[in-house]
C-alpha cells in the first residue's frame, strides 16, 4: 500500500520535472527545427539567423502586446500575445522576404557555395541581433498575463493526497496544442497542396522540378514565409513558457539545429521528433534524480549524492553530444533526409 | 519541314565545341533515334535543344519558330517534355504525386491524362501511392517517361532511357514508347543500345565527335555495312 | 590605418591607441590563423572561441605556479578517474573492434561504458571537490607547471593543436554547414567545461595575477633608469608645468603604462611577423604548392590520388594552433583568465568579419582585416555616443528618446559589423585589399 503512494509521487515527481518541461520544451525546438529544415532542405543552407528570427517575432509580438493591454484590449483568461501573434507573423514575414531579396537572392541566382549563405547568414544575425537589442533593450522582459497555473502544485496535493504536486501552467498545454495544430497545417499544406508538392518536389530534385515548371522564386518565397510563421510561435511560445532575453535565441540555436539534423535534413516530421529527442535528453541528463530514487528505493539503499548525469550548465553539451553521435552514427538522420 | 529541328548546332559548355555543325531533327507521330560511341556529344545535342546549353552557332526551330533564345522552362511551356538519364523522378513523392507534379503547368482536370498513362504503364497504378524512391530501375524509368507525358507534350525527349536496365525491360520500354509515338507525339531519342534503338526508329543520326556522320532512315542505317561495322558490332 | 591610429593616439591617448595596436596585433594572428583554415581548406569554422580558451587556459597551465595542496587533496584520485577514462575507451575500442556486430557486442559494449562511466564518475567528483575545498578563496584549483611564461605561448598553440586534432576527427569531411554547426557546439562545450570544472580552471572565479613577460607598471616607476627617461624624454614640457612632483608623478605613470605596452606590441609584433614569414615559407614550399593545387580545384586533385581530407586536416590543425598561440597571448596581456568573458559574438564572429573583410587565403589581408576590424569594433562604441550625443543635443530636452539613444549606443557596433560583414562578402568578396591569389567563389 505504501509502495504504490511512493510510486504514484515518483511518477508525479517525474512529470513535475521531466515529462511536462520535457514536452513543453520538445514543441518548442521543433518548431524552430521545422523551420531550420525548411530551409535547409529547400534554399540548401544552414540559416544561423534563426534564433534572431525567433527574436525578432517575439520581440514584435510584445509590443504589439503592450499596446494592446495599453488600449485594454485583452485575451482575459489566455495571454494576450495570442492575440498578437497574427499581425507579428506577418511582420516576421516582411523581414524575411526582405532579408531573402536583398542579401540571399544575389546568391541565390549566382549558385553560391553553400557556406557562402551561412557567412552572409551570420551577418544577418549581427545586424538583427544588435537592432533588436537596440529596439528592446538587452534585458530580461516578462509579457505572460492571463492565467499562469492550470494547475497548482498545492490544489494538485490537496486533490490527490499526494505529498508530490504536479504544476500545470497554462503556456505549457498552449504550447504543445499550438504546436501540433501547427505541424498539422504544415502538413496538410505540404501533402494536399499544388504548392506544398511543388515544394517537397523542389526539395527532392531541383533540376527536375525545374523542368516540371515549377517557379522556384515562388518556392523560395513561400519557405521563408512559412519559416518566419514558424520562427515567430516558436519564439513566443518560448518566451511566454520562459521569459524574453535577446541572447537566450542564439543559444537555442545548437539544440535546435541538432534536432533538424537528428531528424534528417529536409524532413520536417523528422524535425519533429528530433525536437522531443533533443529536449527529453536535454531535460533528462540534467536532471538530479535524487528524490526520484528515493521513492522508489528502499530507504536504506537512498542515494546521497545527486544522481545527475551531467550538471545544469552542461545542457548545451547534451545537444552537441545527440549531435555528434548522430554524424557519427549515422549522418542521415532518423529519417533518411539529405546527407549533407 | 520538321517539326522540332536544332539546325547546324554549333557549341559546347564553354571551352572547346563539342557539337559542330550538327543537325537533328524529328517530326510529329515519329521517333527519331541518336546514336554514336561515347563522348560523340549525344546528350550535347538534345541538351542543346532542350535550351540547357546555349549553342554558338545554329538554331532550333519549333513548328518553323525560332527558340533558340527560350530557356528550358519556357520550352516546357511551348510542349517540349525532357527525361533525364538520372535523377529523373522525385524519390520521395509517389507515383502519383509525380505525375502530379509532371503536370504542373496546367491548371486544368488532370485526371484524364493520369489514366491515359497509367494505361500505357499499367504497373503504375497498382503502386500509384507508392514512393518512387522504391520501385524497380524499370519502373522508375516509366514514372520518368509517365512525368513527362503528364503535359501533352507536343515532342517527348528522352536521354537514354534504357541506361542499366536489363533486356526485358528494355523491349518493354521501348513497346510503350512505340505507343507513345502512335499518339501522334514527336519521339526524340538518345541511345546508347543502337541496334535496338534503329530497329524501333524512323530516322536515325549517328553523331561521332559531334559531327552528323550517318543520317537516314532507321532501316536504312541498320543496312548499312559501314554502321553495322562501326556501331552496331557487325 | 597608420593615419587612424595616429588619430587615436593623439586625440585620446597613447595608452589607449597602444592598447588598441596591442589587441589589433592579437586579433591579426587570430585571423591569419582562421584564414589558413577558410582560404585554403574552405572550412566554416565557428569553432574559434575554443581554440582561443584552449590557448588562454594553456597560458595557466603552464605558468601558474601549482598549487601543493590541491595537488595533495585530489591528485591520487584525479589520477585514478584518468586512468579509469583511458581504460574505458580503451576497453570500449577494443570491444568494438574485436567482437562481430550484434546483440551480443552493442550489449557488451554499453556494459562497458556504463561500469567506466560509474567509476570515473565516482573518483572524479572526490577529486574535483576536494580539489576546489583548498582555500577556495585564493585557488581551489590545481594550478600550473610554473614555467616561463613565452612557453605557455608555444603550449597554448599545442594545446589548440590537440584539440583541433580531436575535432578534426568528429567533424571534417562534412559539409561546411555541418562543420560549422559542430564546431560551434564543441566551442560551447569547451567554454561550458571551462567555466565550471573549477578544479582546473577555478571556473567563473577566474584566475588572475597571471606571470608576464614583461615589466610591471608599479616596477618600472620605482627603476632608476626609466624615471631618468621620462625626465628626460618630457624635458620640456615638465619644465613648463614647473617641476613639481605631481606632475612628474602623473607623467611617470602614464609613460610607464606606454612603456609596457610598447613592450608587449614589441613581442606581438615578433610573433606576428614570425607566423607571418613561416605563413609565406611553407605557401612557397612542395606542400603549400600542394594545398593550392587543392584549393583551386578539390575535383581534379582528389582525382589525382592527393588526400584531400588529410590536407585540410593538416591546415585546420595548423591554423588553430596560430589561433592557440593568439589566445595564450590574449590572457598573457590581460594577466587574467575569465572563461566568462569568451562569448561567441565576440570571439569567433568577430575574427570572421575580419578574414571576410581581408579577403581569404590573402595573409596579409587577414592582418589588415584585423586591423580594420577591430579597430571600428572599439571605436564603433565611443563613435556611437559621439553621434548620439549629437543627435540628442537636436532633440528636445525631455524627449524620451533620449535616455533611449543613450542606452541603444553600444549595441549599434553589432549592427555595424554584420552590416559590414554582409556588404563585404556581397561587393568585395575578395576583400578590401586587391587579391594576388585567385578567389574561389
Amino acid at each position: 500500500m505504501e509502495y504504490t503512494t511512493d510510486l504514484l509521487n515518483a511518477l508525479v515527481l517525474l512529470s513535475n520535472y521531466v515529462l511536462v518541461p520535457s514536452l513543453s520544451y520538445g514543441s518548442q525546438l521543433a518548431l524552430g527545427a521545422v523551420g531550420v529544415t525548411l530551409i535547409f532542405g529547400i534554399l540548401r543552407f544552414a540559416n544561423f539567423y534563426h534564433g534572431e528570427m525567433m527574436a525578432f517575432g517575439t520581440m514584435c509580438t510584445i509590443f504589439i502586446t503592450w499596446w494592446f493591454q495599453s488600449m485594454g484590449f485583452t485575451a482575459g483568461f489566455f495571454p494576450t500575445a495570442l492575440l498578437a501573434l497574427p499581425l507579428a507573423i506577418l511582420i516576421t514575414m516582411l523581414l524575411a522576404l526582405a532579408t531573402e531579396r536583398s542579401v540571399f537572392r544575389f546568391y541565390r541566382l549566382r549558385k553560391s557555395r553553400p557556406v557562402i549563405f551561412v557567412i552572409a547568414s551570420v551577418g544577418v544575425m549581427f545586424m538583427l541581433n544588435g537592432i533588436i537589442r537596440m529596439i528592446i533593450g538587452p534585458d530580461e522582459i516578462l509579457f505572460r498575463d492571463g492565467q499562469k497555473f492550470l494547475i497548482k502544485a498545492g490544489a494538485f496535493k490537496k486533490m490527490t493526497g499526494l505529498s508530490e504536486g504536479l504544476a500545470l501552467k497554462q503556456t505549457q498545454v498552449l504550447t504543445v496544442i499550438l504546436a501540433v495544430l501547427a505541424v498539422l497545417l504544415l502538413f496538410w499544406f505540404l501533402q494536399r497542396t499544388r504548392t506544398g508538392k511543388a515544394m517537397r518536389a523542389f526539395s527532392d530534385n531541383e533540376d527536375l522540378a525545374l523542368l516540371s515548371g515549377i517557379n522556384p522564386e515562388r518556392i523560395v518565397m513561400v519557405t521563408w514565409v512559412i519559416t518566419a510563421t514558424l520562427a515567430t510561435l516558436a519564439g513566443v511560445l518560448y518566451g511566454l513558457d520562459k521569459s524574453f532575453k535577446p541572447m537566450v535565441y542564439f543559444h537555442l540555436l545548437l539544440p535546435i539545429f541538432a534536432a533538424a539534423i537528428v531528424g534528417g535534413i529536409g524532413q520536417p516530421v523528422g524535425a519533429i521528433i528530433g525536437g522531443y529527442i533533443v529536449a527529453f535528453s536535454e531535460v533528462t541528463a540534467t536532471y538530479a534524480f535524487k528524490k526520484f530514487l528515493k521513492y522508489l528505493l528502499p530507504s536504506d539503499m537512498a542515494p546521497d549524492g545527486l544522481i545527475q548525469f551531467l550538471g545544469t550548465d552542461y545542457k548545451f553539451a547534451v545537444s552537441f553530444l545527440i549531435l555528434v553521435l548522430v554524424l557519427l552514427v549515422r549522418p542521415t538522420g532518423i529519417l533518411r533526409g539529405r546527407v549533407l | 519541314m520538321s517539326y522540332l529541328i536544332g539546325e547546324r548546332m554549333t557549341g559546347g559548355y564553354g571551352g572547346a565545341d563539342i557539337l559542330k555543325d550538327c543537325t537533328i531533327s524529328v517530326d510529329r507521330g515519329e521517333i527519331a533515334v541518336v546514336v554514336g560511341p561515347n563522348g560523340a556529344g549525344k546528350s550535347t545535342a538534345m541538351r542543346a535543344m532542350l535550351g540547357l546549353l546555349k549553342p554558338r552557332e545554329g538554331k532550333v526551330l519549333l513548328e518553323g519558330e525560332d527558340i533558340t533564345k527560350l530557356s528550358p522552362q519556357q520550352r516546357v511551356h511551348r510542349g517540349m517534355a525532357f527525361v533525364p538519364q538520372t535523377h529523373n523522378v522525385f524519390v520521395t513523392l509517389t507515383v502519383e504525386e509525380n505525375l502530379e507534379m509532371g503536370a504542373y503547368l496546367r491548371r486544368d482536370d488532370i485526371s484524364g491524362t493520369m489514366e491515359k498513362v497509367f494505361e500505357l504503364f499499367p504497373v503504375l497504378k497498382d503502386r500509384r501511392r507508392q514512393a518512387a524512391g522504391e520501385l524497380s530501375g524499370g519502373q522508375r524509368q516509366q514514372v520518368a517517361v509517365g512525368r513527362a507525358l503528364m503535359t501533352l507534350p507536343s515532342v517527348l525527349m528522352l536521354d537514354e532511357p534504357t541506361a542499366g536496365v536489363s533486356p526485358i525491360v528494355m523491349d518493354e520500354l521501348f513497346e510503350r514508347i512505340l505507343e507513345v509515338k502512335r499518339t501522334g507525339i514527336a519521339v526524340l531519342m538518345v541511345e546508347q543500345n543502337a541496334r535496338q534503338a534503329l530497329n524501333i526508329a524512323d530516322h536515325g543520326f549517328v553523331l561521332v565527335t559531334g559531327e552528323n556522320r550517318f543520317t537516314d532512315t532507321g532501316e536504312a542505317l541498320l543496312a548499312n555495312a559501314e554502321v553495322r561495322r562501326s556501331f552496331l558490332g557487325g | 590605418m597608420t593615419v587612424l591610429l595616429l588619430a587615436v593616439g593623439f586625440g585620446q591617448s597613447w595608452n589607449v591607441m597602444l592598447a588598441i595596436f596591442n589587441l589589433c596585433l592579437i586579433s591579426a594572428i587570430m585571423s591569419m590563423g582562421l584564414n589558413m583554415q577558410w582560404g585554403y581548406a574552405g572550412l566554416f569554422n565557428a569553432g574559434v572561441m575554443a581554440s582561443t580558451a584552449v590557448g588562454g587556459l594553456a597560458a595557466v597551465l603552464i605558468s601558474y605556479s601549482p598549487v601543493r595542496k590541491a595537488w595533495d587533496a585530489g591528485g591520487t584520485e584525479l589520477g585514478i578517474a584518468f586512468a579509469a577514462l583511458v581504460v574505458t575507451i580503451v576497453l570500449g575500442l577494443l570491444v568494438w573492434k574485436r567482437m562481430r556486430p550484434g546483440r551480443a557486442r552493442s550489449l557488451s559494449l554499453t556494459a562497458v561504458v556504463l561500469v567506466g562511466y560509474g567509476f570515473i564518475r565516482f573518483f572524479y567528483e572526490g577529486a574535483s571537490s576536494s580539489i576546489e575545498a583548498v582555500e577556495t578563496a585564493k585557488t581551489g584549483f590545481l594550478g600550473g607547471l610554473g614555467l616561463p611564461v613565452l612557453f605557455s605561448w608555444a603550449a597554448g598553440g599545442v594545446a589548440a593543436a590537440g584539440l583541433a586534432w580531436l575535432v578534426g576527427r568528429i567533424a571534417l569531411g562534412l559539409r561546411s554547414d555541418y562543420f560549422a554547426i559542430a564546431t560551434l557546439g564543441i566551442s560551447e562545450i569547451m567554454i561550458s567545461v571551462l567555466k565550471n570544472e573549477d578544479w582546473l580552471t577555478r571556473g567563473v572565479k577566474n584566475v588572475t595575477g597571471l606571470a608576464r613577460p614583461v615589466p610591471y607598471e608599479v616596477e618600472l616607476q620605482q627603476t632608476e633608469w626609466f624615471v631618468s627617461l621620462v625626465k628626460w624624454f618630457h624635458e620640456s614640457s615638465l619644465v613648463e608645468s614647473g617641476a613639481g612632483s605631481d606632475a612628474l608623478r602623473e607623467v611617470i605613470l602614464l609613460s610607464s603604462g606606454v612603456f609596457v605596452k610598447l613592450c608587449y606590441s614589441a613581442l606581438f609584433l615578433a610573433v606576428l611577423l614570425m607566423i607571418l614569414a613561416l605563413a609565406m615559407l611553407a605557401l612557397n614550399s612542395p606542400w603549400g604548392r600542394m594545398l593550392r593545387a587543392i584549393r583551386d580545384n578539390e575535383a581534379a586533385a582528389a582525382a589525382l590520388g592527393k588526400d584531400v581530407t588529410n590536407r585540410h586536416r593538416q591546415v585546420f590543425i595548423i591554423g588553430s594552433a596560430v589561433i592557440g598561440i593568439a589566445g595564450a597571448m590574449l590572457t598573457t596581456l590581460d594577466g587574467q583568465f575569465t572563461p566568462g568573458s569568451y562569448i561567441p559574438l565576440r570571439f569567433t564572429f568577430l575574427i570572421w568579419v575580419m578574414v571576410v573583410i581581408g579577403g581569404s587565403g590573402n595573409n596579409l589581408g587577414s592582418v589588415i582585416g584585423a586591423f580594420i576590424t577591430w579597430f571600428l569594433w572599439i571605436e564603433a562604441e565611443p563613435a556611437a555616443l559621439w553621434l548620439v550625443g549629437l543627435i540628442s543635443s537636436m532633440l528636445a530636452e525631455t524627449s524620451p528618446l533620449r535616455p533611449h539613444l543613450l542606452e541603444v549606443a553600444p549595441h549599434m557596433r553589432m549592427v555595424l559589423m554584420g552590416l559590414i560583414l554582409v556588404l563585404v562578402l556581397r561587393f568585395s568578396p575578395r576583400g578590401v585589399l586587391p587579391e594576388q591569389a585567385p578567389e574561389r567563389n
